[in-house]
This record gives structure tokens, sequence and C-alpha cells, in this order.
């Protein structure tokens, strides 16, 4: 059944799937319904970006709730229902954000199956957007999954495609540890095919998008359309990329990476976040101790600056990695190993 | 001048596909081909597969250049005669191309996809193709679903009603299997044949749909005018179980390719994007459980339970039974033996799936047997 739907629907679909599968399952943050407490039309809102919208009416205000606008207050909410027996999904509207309620997340979350000798589980999903592009300025643009990957008690999941999202989704609130689920804003209206059943994808395994010998190019999120356009644009240059979408990076399938560095020989990695101490510093030093020996050529990263991402259109164009720079890249890692 | 130029064009294989990759010329410009010549190996999202002429005459022209993408239809070579000139044969790409090009733009997609029925509350979902005459239907085997019948359906539907079947577990049909067993399936399978209102069919099945259909055939024969097993089941215990388990348990792309690759007598036809489309079926919900089910009524100790060989015995219908050569899943060896009313044909260099390893020959087997209309 060849029925599309966009990324913004296809985790509208997973959501109200796995609430009707799931009675524990509720969802939280500020706007998810809209309207509460003001008189007028409840359920119009459905979060910034419309993401949760009619999920209110199907199933009613005691498990879609709208939050003060207090993130440290509801993440930290969620947080303890998850370890009181609920599945919450909690919408922290932009990552950038986050940093107000990093205990909550951080120490605590994070903590509590380790602390407690594996007795207590946190099955709390905190969805959030990132990513540039949307001209949203410095304050509502960055990536900083990298930093979430860095703590241990920690899932994070970086969806590339609806197909991506509605599966890792549907498997981040039945997992029983704390997933950070990051949703880049440019993708919420890109379609295509969604089973309409409800599917699982696997953490920590990734996809491999496309086949090649030559380079292999490893990117995240929105980067991944990026990186499929540059590879067909370098096939016609006799360039074969093999891509690759880790999905999560924490877990990080790792093995399926240095598997396809040993046959290529070559590495570009494309990370939106700025260049220190991202996913793509991570995977290249992990690639540099794992597969030095295969490596023909040094390995390349595209990212954005060391800066914050610039209000300015024009600015913010440059900031981001695209297709062209990601083809560069490989011409380069690729031209190296000629000379 | 025109009228004596031919094409080649990027073949249909199946209802979902929408583009291939020519991977490899197969034939040079200048050669002499007849129907049956392979004439390049085209790669699909599902399966690398040699395309087959249909037509004779010369290569004039190599049109498309290994390794690009191509639309469904886009012209891959020009045949004609050697006394065709060269400015004709310019002129007809020409103009070939742009008129494909304006009907690229015009048709968008508009191919019919599968549909749904309701067959004793569950939903099963089938894929019509062609009008006309004794409909074949299709039955999938273990695992498999409609699109498994891509080389065989857009072909045999030329002149004739087909119908492929998703079985219940699999496709796009329900999860929901009862007890699993060939019996049960079969009743949906005839149900679902009441349902589309076939009276009279030619079934073929593979593997596991071999079984259903032979039960289908002996339960209800005035339903079956023809009967087509493939690599079928049900005709003797042994059973790599290795592939079924294998396949039950396979939840990544690592685990997985291997058991894929058991099907097939050439490994190297099995794609990424072939492994990816099974294994987005295996996440669905409700497909692990359903797998498990069949396959314990199926195969309880790694054996095949259904026995079907005094059944056919029985058939009054024509029978024939293809098999692979180089079958892995199920040994070749149980075509042996068979009472004489089942017509055997032993397909070689091909494994499980002869139906897409030598497409070409199982259609000439099933668009010639039995009786049309």
């Amino acid at each position: 059944m060849a029925r599309k739907l966009s990324f913004r629907q296809s985790i509208n679909e997973a959501l109200a799937q796995e609430m009707a599968r799931d009675p524990r399952v509720v969802i939280m943050g500020e706007d998810v319904s809209g309207g509460t407490g003001s008189p007028g039309e409840q359920d119009a809102w459905g979060g910034p970006l419309g993401v949760t919208k009619g999920l209110h009416s199907k199933f009613g205000a005691a498990r879609v709730l709208d939050t003060p606008i207090s993130e440290s207050g509801f993440i930290g909410a969620a947080v303890g229902a998850a370890a009181a027996g609920l599945r919450p999904v909690a919408e922290l509207m932009f990552v950038d954000f986050m940093g107000v309620c990093f205990d909550q997340i951080f120490n605590q979350a994070a903590k509590f199956r380790y602390m407690f000798g594996g007795k207590a589980t946190t099955p709390v999903v905190i969805r959030t957007m990132f990513g540039g592009g949307f001209r949203a300025a410095a304050q509502h643009s960055q990536c900083l999954y990298s930093i979430f990957t860095h703590i241990p008690g920690l899932k994070c999941v970086v969806p590339s495609s609806p197909y991506e999202a509605k599966g890792l989704l549907i498997q981040a609130i039945r997992d029983d540890d704390p997933v950070i689920f990051f949703e880049h804003k440019m993708l919420y209206d890109v379609e295509e095919e969604v089973p309409e059943g409800a599917y699982t994808i696997p953490f920590g395994e990734a996809n491999i998008l496309r086949d090649g010998k030559d380079v292999t190019v490893v990117a995240l999120g929105r980067m991944v359309t990026l990186a499929m356009q540059a590879a067909q644009a370098l096939a016609k240059e006799g360039i074969q990329c093999e891509v690759i979408d880790p999905r999560t990076t924490s877990p990080l399938d790792m093995d399926t990476i240095v598997e396809s560095v040993g046959n290529t020989g070559r590495l570009v990695v494309v990370d939106e976040s700025h260049p220190r101490c991202n996913m793509a510093t991570d995977i290249a030093a992990v690639v540099a101790q794992e597969a030095f020996d295969s490596l023909k050529a040094p390995v390349r990263m595209v990212t954005g600056p060391h800066t914050p991402v610039p209000f300015s259109p024009a600015l913010e164009d440059l900031y981001l990695p695209s297709a062209d720079k990601i083809a560069a890249a490989v011409r380069q890692a690729t031209r190296k190993a000629a000379a | 001048m025109t009228g004596s130029i031919q094409t080649i064009v990027m073949p249909k294989w199946g209802l979902a596909m929408q583009e291939g990759t020519l991977t490899k010329w197969l034939v040079a410009e200048g050669a002499a081909i007849k129907p049956g010549v392979e004439i390049c190996e085209i790669e699909t999202s599902k399966i690398t597969n040699a395309l087959e002429s249909t037509i004779a005459g010369t290569i004039r022209r190599r049109i498309a250049e290994e390794g690009v993408v191509l639309p469904v239809g886009a012209l891959l070579a020009v045949v004609a005669d050697r006394s065709v000139d060269d400015a004709a044969i310019d002129g007809f790409v020409a103009k070939f191309n742009e008129e494909f090009a304006a009907a690229v733009a015009a048709a968008g997609s508009e191919a019919p996809g599968p549909q749904s029925i309701d067959v004793g509350g569950r939903a099963i979902q089938y894929q019509r193709a062609g009008e006309g005459g004794i409909p074949i239907v299709f039955l999938h085997g273990f695992g498999g679903d409609l699109n498994g019948w891509m080389f065989n359906q857009p072909v045999l539907a030329e002149g004739r009603a087909t119908v492929a079947l998703d079985l219940p577990g699999h496709g796009g049909s329900s999860k929901e299997v009862g007890d699993g067993s060939v019996e049960l399936l079969a009743d949906v399978v005839g149900g679902a044949l009441d349902a589309l209102e076939i009276e009279r069919a030619h079934l073929v099945g593979h593997s596991l749909g071999g079984a259903i259909a032979a039960t289908v055939a002996a339960k209800h024969p005035q339903k079956v005018a023809a009967l087509t097993l493939i690599a079928s089941a049900g005709l003797g215990p042994e059973i790599n179980i290795g592939f079924i388990d294998g396949f039950i348990a396979a939840s990544g792309r690592k685990d997985l390719l291997p058991i894929l690759q058991t099907l097939f007598a050439d490994p190297a036809l099995v794609t990424r994007d072939m492994v990816n489309e099974t294994l987005k079926f295996k996440r669905l919900d409700g497909v692990d459980q359903a797998l498990r089910t069949i396959a314990q009524a199926a195969f309880p100790g790694g054996k095949q339970a259904p026995r079907l060989r005094d059944r056919l015995a029985g058939l009054t219908m024509p029978v024939q039974l293809i098999v692979g050569a180089d079958d892995r899943v199920i040994p070749a060896s149980h075509a042996a033996g068979l009472s004489g009313n089942v017509k055997v044909h032993t397909l070689p260099a091909a494994g499980h799936v002869p139906q897409m390893e030598k497409a070409g020959d199982v259609n000439k087997l099933i668009g010639s047997f039995g009786p049309a209309a």
C-alpha cells in the first residue's frame, strides 16, 4: 500500500499507535495540546509545529498534558512519572532550551538504572527539535546531540526520514531507558512511504543507504539526504560512495562504519554540529583507532563552523553543510589517495 | 524507415518498480540478438537480474550507460536491421527520448497499487494485473509477499488476468494466522478466491505457498483449473530448518543477508535493498509471532508436516512441479518419484526461487500450462 506520510505525520502516527496500544504512554509539553486553561478550542495547536495535533481529541486531557513554560518542571515530572511506571513522551520544543533541565536529564534520568543497581527503569522519551536552516537564529538552531551522546545512561536517536522516524520513535517509547529523540525541523514536510501498522527499528544498527567501494560517507539526520545527493552527483564522476546513517548516536553502530572503511579506505563524516567534540570527531577517532591500517587518505569532516548559527539567511546558508560541500570533501579524500 | 527500428527499454519488474540501473551490458553494438538472449543486467530496488530480449535483430545503438539510474520505459538500446542508416536511428532516438520525457512528465505515478479485501475477518492484500481468461493466482512462500512475483506477474498479465495474494501473516495482509496450519491458510486462500469472484484459477504456489495451493486444489478441485508448484513444500520431510529459524531470528542486515542468499543458486543476486525490504516486513508488529506460529505448524521439529504426495496423485486437473537443481532450502530430490500425473521440470543453475532466478523459463512453463480460457 503505497501510502506516503510526512515526517511530521509519521511521528504523530507513532505516538497515536503507541498511546492506543499502551495506556501508560502519556504526552506532555508546552502546547502539545494547546489551549489548556483558556476559552476557545483545545487541541488547536499540537506543539509549535503541529506534530501532536489531534492527539488531545483522541486520547483526552489526562494523557495529553499542556505544561507551563518550565522545562525544569515538566521534564522533571516526566522523569519521575517514568520512574513510577508511566511511559511519558515529553516534548521539549527546541533542544537549545535543554540547558535549564540538565540536572533532571543528566544527573537523574540517566543515572537511576545504574545507581539503583538495575532495579529501576526510566522509560521516558524526550522529543526535541534541532538543526539549522529554519531562519530561527542562534538560540533555536543548534544540534547538540553530541552533548547527550556523551552521557552514559541516555540513548540518542537522530532519524533521517519519515519511515525511520516512525519505527525509531516506537522503539524509543517501548525502550526502558531514557531516550532523547532529535527531530530536524527542516525534515517535517519531507514525505516517504510509511507502513500503516506499527513497527520498530532497533537502536544501534546503522542503515546503509547506498553501496560504494570508493568512500564511506557517514551522515546524521537531515545530512543523510544531502549526503545521498552528493553521492548521486559523484557517481556521475565515477566516485562510488557508501552512505551510512547511524540512526542512533548512542548506542552507536561503529562496527558497520569500521567494516565499511575497511572496504573503502576513505571516510567523510557529515555532522551539522559545531566542529569540536561532535559526532564527526568521535567517529573519526574510533576509525583512526580501529581501522588505521585501512585508511588510504586522511579522514574528512564536513561540519558547521565554531560559531553560533547566524540569523542572516545568507550567512546561515553558508554556515550549514551542503551537498556541494560534502561532494568537495569526498573529492579531496579521493584525490589524496590518487596522488 | 522507422518501422523496422525496435527498442529495448527499462523493464517494469513488478508494480513497485519505478526505476532501475543498467549495471552491465551483456551484448556489444553490432551484435545479432534473438528472443531469449540476455541483453544486460538490471539492478532494481529488489534484485539484480538479466534482461532477456523478446525481439530479434541487430543491436545498432547502446543508449544507456552502465551505472546510471533510469526510469521504467527509458530507452536502453535500439535494434534494427543493418540496412537502416545511422541518420534514421539518430532521428528515432531523438524522437523517442522527446516523447518519453513528455510522457513521464504527464503520467506521474498512477499505477494501481495493491488492494485489500476482507476474508473471514482478515484483511488480505492482493495485486491484480491483466484481464481475461482463467486467472493465474500466485501464492508466495514463507516470509515472502506478492512482490516476489515481480518478474512473473507483469509478464503473464499480458493478455490474461492475474492476482497475487499476500498470505496471512505476510506483506500487507492481517498478521493474525490462527493456528498457522497449511489447512487454515488454504481455507483463507479459498475464501479469497470467492471474495474476489474467481470461480476457477490456475494456482501457482511457491514453497509453503505450493503446499497451500495443492491443499486448495485437493479440497476444492472445481476451483482449480491447473496447478503449478514451484520448489514446493509438502513433498518430503526434509527442509533446511536453519533457513526457517535463521529467517525468523534475523533482526539486522548482517544476520539476514546470508539467510536470503540461501535462496539463490547465485548469492550475488541478493541486493542491499532486498535485505532492507525484508527487514521492513520483519519489523512490523505481529510478524514475528505470525512467522513463528506458521513455522511451528508447518515444520515442527525441523521436519515438514504437510504430506501432499498422495493428495497430488488424486488430483484430476493438470499439475506441474518446477524445481531448481541447486535448491538449498527444500531438496530438489523431492521431485523424484511423484505420481505420473505431475509433470516435473528441474531447472539447472537455479535455487529455491527459480521464478526469480530463471524467470523467463518459469514464465514460459506457467503461461503454456493448463487451460488459458
